[in-house]
């Protein structure tokens, strides 16, 4: 159909043209003024307490906990059975968190503003590897490093931004791609880089040597420091490509540990959602697939623009990371998205592949017509509340959400 | 009746191309005959319902 092929490269232009600059961090409260007291966005479609999983209901305890509006976790956990809190998925309120993805008031977000379309995506800060609320850790050492980011870190990392004129992504990704990474399990090169951009600014606004020494440290520490700014540049490029009439391009994948869901721009904001999967992969020493929770996160934004899974050949060390295969076979990952996507992105490409550019705007017709679903890289979350990560690997979408929202897009264009 | 280019088909050296089943490819391979074998399955994985919308959709 003419309309379609026309939205699409329209929805193509739109997403290859954006100019995501990451320009802030500023409390959650200020970058979202609809957020208030007892509201917590999670990732993921909408979901209700008792529909949650482990991992999200423990970091809801904690994150509750965290904000004062809880003496416990206990408490913290009664309360939320009893609704006392308001859960709302990230993507309503132009912003994206990793695995549970807590986001609530008090949380320094980083701001992504795309300057080509004026729109601005947030993220809260990587808490790091380990034990950590995105994978439903909520013990005091968790809590502490928290309110270390909130009160120390945030605010000198706002304040090193705004003393220059923000730090542009697109050219770090395309560096990042050409040193190994993928951005979504593998953000070892993009982590170095923003530090790279952003140490000598830190120093010059920072009063204190040990608050700086310390924050340093924090970055250069975190090989994933990176991913939540990828993930609001991710939000920041998507958003413009949403509600254009006759589009089969998918503007978001995400999953709350429950449900997967998708967007599609030909459909708006509706969610179209199934089951979510299982990853398949590797498991820390001590771990097994039967202490692994089904796939979470809005972190499958990063597929959604084209990098993770669909750019697998850029970083072959993810492959074993993931248990993808051995490091030759990752290139075929990226080859079989091309096969659902509409184009390629000129200005991200694969040295390994000759440039080829990575696949980018996954359309619903191509996936459903090849049977060939988005492929994610993901993190595996330990099933219960408060142990945190356990593994890493590779999940599909369920390729139920596609056969809705071709359903639905058929009907929006009058076809049946 | 017969066809003179399949009547010494079984008696030449086979070469396969093989559609879709990838176990018949493999089976062949095990028994040393050349094959190329072709990753396909019907689109939608043979649902006529969403193979029709495909169609009027434009894919």
């Amino acid at each position: 159909m003419e309309l379609i092929e026309q939205a699409n490269q329209n929805a193509l232009r739109r997403l290859l043209s954006a100019d995501p600059v990451l320009v802030d961090v500023i409390p959650a409260s200020e970058a979202i003024p609809a957020l208030k007291n007892h509201m917590i966005l999670h990732s993921g479609p909408p979901i209700e307490w008792a529909d949650m999983c482990g991992p999200m209901q423990g970091a809801i305890a904690g994150i509750a906990k965290f904000e004062g509006w809880a003496t416990s976790l206990e408490d913290a956990v009664q309360k939320a059975t009893a609704g006392a809190f308001d859960f709302h998925p990230n993507h309503h309120f132009d912003a994206v968190g990793p695995m549970t993805g807590m986001t609530t008031i008090s949380q320094p977000l980083m701001v992504v503003e795309n300057r080509k379309f004026g729109n601005r995506a947030y993220c809260a800060l990587n808490e790091g590897l380990g034990k950590v609320m995105r994978f439903g850790g909520n013990d005091d050492e968790v809590l502490a490093r928290l309110a270390w980011l909130r009160d120390d870190f945030g605010p000198a990392f706002g304040k090193a931004l705004r003393s220059g004129d923000g730090i542009p992504l697109k050219n770090l990704v395309a560096r990042g791609l050409s040193m190994g990474d993928e951005m979504h399990q593998r953000n070892v090169a993009c982590s170095g880089l923003i530090l790279r951009e952003l140490a000598p600014a830190l120093a010059r606004t920072s009063t204190d040597n040990e608050t700086l020494a310390k924050a340093f440290a924090f970055i250069g520490g975190n090989d994933q420091f990176f991913l939540n700014v990828a993930m609001a540049m991710g939000k920041s490029i998507m958003d413009p490509v949403r509600n254009i009439k006759g589009s089969t391009i998918v503007t978001a994948m995400s999953r709350n540990g429950t449900d997967f869901g998708i967007r599609v721009s030909g459909t708006g904001d509706q969610w179209f959602t199934a089951p979510v999967e299982m990853p398949e992969g590797f498991y820390f020493p001590g771990f097994t697939e039967a202490d692994a929770n089904p796939d979470m996160g809005d972190s499958t934004i990063i597929e959604t623009i084209g990098l993770g899974g669909f750019a697998m050949g850029a970083a072959p060390a993810v492959a074993g990371f993931v248990g993808a295969g051995a490091a030759s076979d990752a290139g075929s990952f990226t080859r079989t998205m091309s096969e659902i996507t509409t184009g390629e992105n000129p200005e991200w490409t694969i040295p390994g592949m000759d440039y080829l550019g990575v696949p980018t705007g996954i359309d619903i017709r191509m996936v459903l017509e090849t049977g060939l679903a988005p492929t994610i890289n993901t993190g595996i979350a330990h099933k219960e509340p408060g142990i945190g990560q356990v593994g890493a690997g590779v999940v599909r979408a369920p390729m139920k959400c596609f056969e809705q929202a071709l359903f639905a897009f058929a009907e929006s264009v009058g076809v049946k | 009746m017969s066809n003179p280019e399949t009547k010494n088909l079984l008696e030449e050296k086979l070469r396969v191309i093989n559609i879709g089943l990838d176990t018949f490819a493999w089976e062949l391979d095990q028994q040393g005959v050349e094959v190329v074998h072709v990753d396909w399955s019907p689109p939608a994985g043979g649902d006529t319902k969403i193979g029709n919308l495909l169609s009027k959709l434009g894919t």
